[in-house]
């Protein structure tokens, strides 16, 4: 067997055209961590079982751990880089992690610096919906295409109707994402109170 | 990973043209992908077809009920559609019972009825199992082999396992046309029909040639009981969601005036190599009033053949009960509705 040839592959990521050329192996989350330096997406399992992987295609939620990157040539690719405006995780990093003692504060008030992060990733702060965060980039994109998804679920009573998305619907339809630390009970709370606001029909 | 060559067909027909042996056709690649990472599955040639089979459901004006739903259709969009929720509401249950709200985002209708099996020996390439390696023997069939998800229905010595998908449970109860394009033509494989029993080639889990790919299925309302006509879809799995069934059922009928059964349509999932349609359940039902015992008659009937292995006797029982308590709940007046919410 000869050895694989490259494909030049071109998505859109968060808005900005970017180029890589690949070989067929590759996922689309290799393609985002290893050639275009989007590390935001994590590797859990690399099997479709975890959901750290998670980003969005026009909108939908997939495993990028899934998704070969020839496959997805030309498409619309939202990582969680891309859900807050501005740049946020420029300015969440050394606020946050930041060596020296320096004070932790909650990105909240620092709109001088270009960021508003998506009500999503308020939420999960306010309502203290992680611990140690590995899952949580997958989390939120899943949880932000989850909003948008209409139709039954598993736990649906009757598949003919639109459903309330209550905390039942919320942890059936977010089972795609396992977080080890056990922080559901705070990530279902954050996903309903942003779904309350919005308004959100499945 | 193994290398390959990656192309997109335009059409069904340019996907056919293309292939040759050792190629493999691409829809969402949810299973594709993983067996080839885990070296269960090594092409060198994908085919990618989500732009080239059918996509979308489509209805009929005047045919209410006769869909035709597109090889290339993600799952959660077929689970989603109006008309799929109307008139086969236990085909969008089994849809979103299955795999994660990511993972019905990518797969495809094609894709699902052509998964394969979850069995622990097909995807450790360090087991026997003639699935994956044609005349390596079968794990399963070793002492103290670890049985628990595997077959009760239909199985031999060639191969143990069990077919995965819930749509195509729902499928096979529902009797779908899937319409196919291959090398030698077009033709229709009616459900059950398109999976297989192992039998002494375990490596084909369906009917299909070389180089046939899966262009639509279609849903029509004549090989279907007529309405009113309450459906369900249960499953019964190891965790509340994201999980494989131990054991499933699609169930429809059909209750006439005096409680008396018109017909009725059953197909079990993780019992068998393929989707299970009960047809012994079914004749036992038509014509008998309803009631539990009629319903664990049927269930008797059915399972009267099943052969577990050491490990999996619980599955008989497991089945037994779950299709009288569908059936029961099926026909509750005010009970579960078209189908039933409360969680097996």
């Amino acid at each position: 067997m000869e050895p694989s040839a490259t494909y030049q592959v071109t998505v859109t990521v968060n808005g900005e055209r970017r180029t890589a050329k690949v070989d067929p192996r590759t996922s689309v989350l290799d393609l985002l961590r290893e050639r275009l330096g989007l590390t935001g997406a994590k590797k859990g399992c690399d099997h479709g079982q975890c959901g750290a992987c998670t980003v969005l295609v026009d909108g939908r939620r997939v495993n990028a751990c899934l998704a070969l990157a020839v496959a997805y040539d030309g498409a619309r690719l939202t990582t969680v880089e891309g859900l807050a405006q501005g740049d946020a995780g420029a300015n969440l990093s050394p606020l946050r992690f930041s060596p020296g003692g320096a004070t932790p504060r909650t990105p909240r008030g620092t709109g001088d610096e270009g960021a508003n992060l998506s009500p999503l990733q308020q939420a999960f702060i306010d309502h203290d919906a992680l611990q140690c965060g590995y899952c949580t980039p997958g989390q939120l994109c899943s949880a932000a295409g989850m909003l948008t998804e209409p139709g039954p679920s598993a736990v649906t009573a009757d598949p003919r109707q639109e459903p309330e998305l209550t905390p039942g619907e919320i942890r059936e339809r977010m089972s795609g994402n396992l977080c080890r630390c056990g922080a559901y009970v705070n990530i279902v709370k954050a996903i309903a109170a942003v779904a309350e606001t919005k308004g959100a029909v499945p | 990973m193994r290398p390959f060559r990656y192309a997109r067909a335009t059409d069904a027909a340019d996907a056919v043209a293309r292939y040759r042996p050792g190629t493999a056709y691409l829809g969402g690649g949810t299973n594709l992908v993983d067996l080839m990472r885990l070296g269960v599955a090594a092409p060198d040639q994908l085919i990618d077809v989500t732009g080239a089979t059918i996509k979308g459901v489509f209805t009929l004006p005047n045919e209410p009920g006769r869909l035709f739903i597109g090889a290339a259709t993600r799952n959660s969009d077929v689970a989603a559609h109006p008309a799929v929720r109307e008139f086969y509401p236990m085909l969008a249950r089994a849809l979103v019972s299955g795999a994660s709200g990511q993972i019905r985002n990518m797969a495809t209708v094609g894709g699902n009825l052509l998964q394969r099996t979850r069995c622990p020996y097909f995807q450790d390439t360090s087991m026997a199992c003639g699935k994956r390696d044609p005349g390596s023997g079968c794990q399963a069939n070793a002492p103290g082999a670890d049985t628990e998800n595997l077959a009760i229905l239909g199985h031999c010595e060639s191969c143990r396992a069990t077919h995965p998908s819930d749509m195509a449970v729902a499928l096979t109860a529902l009797g779908a046309t899937v319409h196919v394009t291959g090398p030698a033509g077009d033709r229709q494989i009616p459900m059950p029909g398109l999976h297989r029993l192992p039998g002494r080639e375990p490596e084909r889990d369906t009917v299909l040639e070389d180089g046939e790919l899966i262009n639509v299925v279609e849903l029509s309302p004549e090989t279907f009981v007529p309405p009113p006509v309450r459906q369900a879809y249960r499953k019964v799995r190891e965790r509340a969601s994201f999980a494989f069934a131990l054991v499933s059922v699609a169930a429809a009928i059909d209750v006439g005036p005096g409680g008396r059964i018109g017909a009725a349509r059953l197909a079990l999932g993780g019992v068998a190599h393929a989707p299970w349609r009960c047809h012994y359940a079914e004749r036992a039902l038509a014509g008998a009033s309803a009631s539990r015992a009629a319903f664990e008659h049927a269930a008797d009937a059915e399972l009267r053949p099943a052969r577990p292995l050491p490990g999996n006797e619980y599955k008989v029982r497991l089945a037994r009960n779950l299709i009288t308590a569908t059936l029961e709940e099926l026909v509750t007046p005010g009970g579960a509705g078209p189908s039933p919410g409360k969680r097996p």
